[in-house]
């Protein structure tokens, strides 16, 4: 990618951050956190984004943040009192803030109105006058904003590399020093005086490097004044001695030759004035150097032509010196044989100059030939100092292809497969287990399973990136529905697989959106509940038995029972006489075609039910739950795997097929009896488990391996729940054992088949097929929908 | 030996920018995410030139200056501080604190590595 792109793309993800930052700070700050250190990080991030913006040129971002910035500024300078409102205000422009961002990574727009209605709300936290004396004027006309901020963004551009300059100037200052016969006859040369005050150096900054740059303008003749140095037993090393007097030929502006001492200005004496001035005679006749210590230096170098490129590396010496606010000072003493040729106006070391111009330009090839050797070291050191940095910095990370990661992934899961083939064969072989072989063979294996799972742990992600993006959600969808209700989050740090977090966000922003508009009352329910005006929602992930488990809860109003029982029934869902329990009731609303709210607001209804979440999430491997209790609220659970890549498989044989059903369905296991298989209707069985009866499903019919039964007794029946919660037992052969298997897709190897969710090879090379319960029991159930019913007893 | 330039900045993105710039000028380039990272790889590594964000979480900018100005080893090392047009009167707070000189944002490749120029041999 262009490093110009490569970083921009890091703006815009460093961006994410920042916002996620200023948001959990602006959320503290609504609890009312006026702590310093929170305002200021939230003021540091916005304006980040602003620093970044203008880099790149984005002005409608750089717009709106500037007065976000400035009303922040104003909170951090304690001109502006962190109260409820200004906190709503502050979060609600952190949103458009956040669309300014995503618009600028688009390439989109941000709704005009809603950007200059939010100007008008932040500038309205602002008394009217300050506003004013901030140049945020009280319309939001962008133009007196801009012109204020004289923020003039320049782009940065590759096609001139910085190096170039130096390159330029070698190239002029050549010129100039090569012969110019008749000097430039139009402008008259400049006269620069320069003296130096102890504080510019204190400041580290060096007269040398200054003269430098003023040699890169033209023509130069410099004239070094050491009049002023005292005798050496009373010569201060913190003090400045010396004055230079420069010929600057060349048609530069005056503004060119000041921007030279941009600096040091305020730490110098400078005069700048065309030669032939009054002002320049003035400082002439202090040239000749008079006090004993140079004159006799000006005598031994009398005739000598300026160097200056001796000069410039004497004066810059000292720098190397342990007392480096020294260098002023013994500079003079070194430096002063110079001073006499100022009488010679033909003393211009051209020899000098060249060799300065060779060096740089040495430099700069230098430069070019290793540019990017740039210190893959430094680079690696930098990384490691950034993670080590307490506050701000994060683990140390490198970002690598997923590509790359997934064909790690594959291999590790050939490697699995074939260290169980292995096992396998040599236990075939008939090799002792206590032999050398097979104990080798154990610790491939554990080797193997460590592998794979940091290999897992690669492609685990915490739930951050998704959970990040609720608080907007929330806000909005209580804007929206006229509700209070607060955010709070728990287990944001827990890891999953990346699969798994991209598909993480539909559901949970469905499951909020829901929990928000059904689940919680509005203010004047609450109170008159007897609840206080601003409802909780509560969103959590957690590990739980080898699985991720995210939860919605509210403490809202909970599940109206009858009113649930009473919609299914009428829309043919459930039987008149269904007995059902409060947790089969809750869970209804699950079941397709089944929607509570009596106008499926654009909220969380968006045409879309309860059942299409649900099956999404089966689609993933995952089940969801509902539990409730009237009048304290509801809380969704939704469970699912950690990867998309192995499963924990029971491996079972059935008609001859080597067959595995998902470990996370399988219930528990049994042989049947006789007498508790029934068939209803002749042919589907039916058995009776504890007193509830659930289909009987062969699997070796139902999947077409063979036509006539097993005899249910001669079997294993294994009672899965399907994600739905519906139960069936799979009757089977034998059960061979438990193991995590790779998961292959049939789809993109084959086709999809009814009853069969992916494949995988075991270990002794054969494909065996994983079995998709939810198919399986869903067909069943079909095929006798009231089954399920409690007995009375 | 290529010239090492310190660049302090809690901007990841202003950190990669600099880099950029300073890499392709040729120098050698040493990182930290704030004032008090700053100091410390300052110590541990040394520098040539020290490049300044203000507004840092932890240590901003001001702190780095006058860290840097009250260590014997650094007094001399020159320092530029990275601020905003509108941020003048913060240019004169870093002035005053020792800031040899300073780049105003946003800035391109040729006027930093004309500041650094002016301020290191």
């Amino acid at each position: 990618m262009d490093p110009f792109e490569s970083i921009k793309a890091t703006f815009f993800q460093e961006c994410e951050e920042l916002l996620t930052d200023m948001e959990s700070g602006l959320l503290a700050m609504e609890q009312g956190d006026d702590d310093s250190e929170t305002i200021n990080a939230v003021f540091r991030a916005v304006h980040s984004v602003k620093g970044g913006a203008g880099a790149f040129g984005l002005e409608e971002l750089i717009r709106f943040a500037h007065v976000f910035e400035t009303v922040l500024d104003e909170m951090r300078s304690g001109k502006l009192h962190l109260t409820d409102e200004v906190a709503k205000v502050l979060l609600r422009a952190s949103d458009v803030l956040a669309d300014h961002v995503a618009a600028a990574r688009s390439g989109g727009q941000v709704d005009e109105g809603r950007t200059v209605g939010m100007i008008a709300d932040l500038q309205g936290l602002i008394d009217q006058d300050r506003a004013a004396e901030l140049g945020l004027n009280e319309d939001g006309d962008s133009g007196a904003v801009e012109e204020d901020f004289g923020f003039v963004p320049v782009v940065l551009s590759l096609d001139e590399p910085a190096a170039d300059a130096p390159e330029v100037d070698v190239a002029a200052l050549m010129a100039a020093a090569a012969p110019p016969p008749e000097a430039p006859a139009a402008a008259p040369a400049w006269r620069v005086t320069f003296r130096p005050k102890a504080e510019m150096y204190a400041k580290a900054n060096e007269a040398a490097l200054v003269l430098r740059e003023l040699a890169r303008l033209g023509d130069v003749e410099v004239a070094l004044d050491a009049g002023a140095v005292p005798p050496l037993d009373q010569l201060s090393a913190e003090q400045a001695y010396l004055t230079w007097t420069v010929r600057l030929s060349g048609d530069k502006s005056e503004a060119e030759v000041r921007e030279v001492f941009e600096f040091v200005e305020d730490d110098c004496d400078l005069e700048v004035t065309r030669e032939g001035e009054a002002a320049t005679e003035a400082s002439e006749p202090d040239i000749a150097a008079d006090d004993d210590a140079s004159a006799s230096a000006v005598e031994a170098a009398a005739g000598a032509p300026l160097d200056l490129d001796a000069l410039l590396a004497r004066v810059a010496a000292p720098t190397e010196e342990p007392a480096p606010a020294a260098a002023p000072a013994p500079a003079p003493v070194a430096a002063a044989p110079p001073a006499a040729p100022a009488q010679d106006p033909a003393s211009l070391d051209v020899a000098g100059l060249i060799a300065l111009a060779e060096k740089a330009s040495q430099d700069h090839a230098q430069t070019q030939a290793a540019p990017p050797k740039a210190d893959p070291k430094a680079d690696q050191k930098a990384e490691a100092r950034a993670a080590a940095g307490p506050a701000t910095a994060a683990t140390p990370t490198i970002r690598v292809d997923l590509d790359r990661v997934d064909r790690l992934i594959n291999a590790v899961g050939e490697l699995v497969i074939q260290q169980a083939m292995l096992s396998q064969r040599v236990f075939e072989s008939g090799l002792a287990r206590s032999s050398d072989v097979a104990l080798g063979l154990e610790d491939l294996e554990l080797l193997t399973r460590e592998i794979q799972d940091s290999v897992m742990a690669i492609r685990a992600q915490p739930v951050k990136s998704v959970f990040q993006r609720m608080p907007r959600l929330v806000r909005e969808v209580a804007d929206m529905v006229g509700k209070k209700v607060r955010l709070v989050m728990d287990g944001e740090n827990t890891e999953v697989d990346k699969t798994v977090i991209e598909r993480l966000s539909d559901p949970i922003t469905h499951m909020l959106r829901n929990a928000i508009d059904h689940g919680l009352e509005t203010p004047e329910e609450r109170e008159a509940g007897g609840k206080g005006a601003e409802g909780t929602v509560r969103l959590a992930a957690l590990h739980r038995g080898g699985r991720i488990v995210i939860e919605v809860q509210d403490d809202g109003r909970g599940i109206n029972r009858p009113r649930v029982r009473g919609i299914a029934m009428a829309k043919g869902l459930i039987a008149e006489d269904a007995v059902l329990s409060d947790d089969e009731i809750d869970n209804l609303i699950f079941l397709p075609g089944f929607s509570t709210a009596d106008v499926v607001s654009d909220i969380s209804g968006r045409g879309v039910g309860m059942d299409v979440v649900k099956r999404s999430i089966q689609a993933l491997g995952g089940r969801i739950s509902i539990t409730s209790e009237p009048g304290k609220g509801s809380k969704f659970s939704m469970s699912l795997p950690l990867t998309l890549a192995v499963l924990d498989g029971m491996v079972v044989s059935a008609a001859d097929q080597t067959l595995v059903a998902p470990l996370s369905n399988i219930v528990e296991s049994l042989t049947p009896r006789a007498e508790d298989v029934h068939l209803i209707g002749g042919r589907d069985a039916v058995i009776c488990i504890r007193d509830t009866f659930v289909p009987l499903i062969d699997v070796g019919v139902a999947l077409g391996f063979r036509d006539t039964p097993l005899p249910p007794a001669s079997g294993v029946a294994v009672l899965v729940e399907s994600e739905g919660g519906g139960k069936a037992a799979l009757l089977v052969e034998a059960i061979q054992g438990q193991r995590q298997v790779v998961i292959k897709s049939l789809e993109a190897n084959y086709q999809h088949i009814h009853g069969v969710a992916a494949a995988t090879i075991l270990g002794d090379g054969r494909v065996a097929l994983i079995l998709d319960v939810d198919a399986l029991v869903t067909t069943s159930r079909r095929k006798a929908p009231r089954i399920e019913k409690r007995m009375a007893v | 030996m290529n010239k090492t330039v310190l660049t302090i900045d809690d901007s990841r993105t202003m950190r990669e920018m600099l880099n950029m710039a300073l890499v392709q000028a040729g120098y050698r380039v040493i990182q930290a995410v704030d004032g008090v990272e700053g100091l410390e790889v300052l110590r541990a590594e040394g520098a040539d030139v020290v490049i300044t964000d203000i507004n840092m979480p932890r240590m901003d900018g001001f702190g780095v200056i006058e860290g840097v100005r009250a260590d014997p080893a650094h007094r001399a090392t020159p320092i530029l501080v990275l601020t905003t047009e509108s941020d003048a009167t913060k240019k004169e707070r870093a002035r005053a604190a020792g800031a040899t000189g300073w780049i105003v944002k946003p800035f391109n490749p040729t006027k930093l590595v004309d500041a650094i120029r002016r301020v290191a041999a």
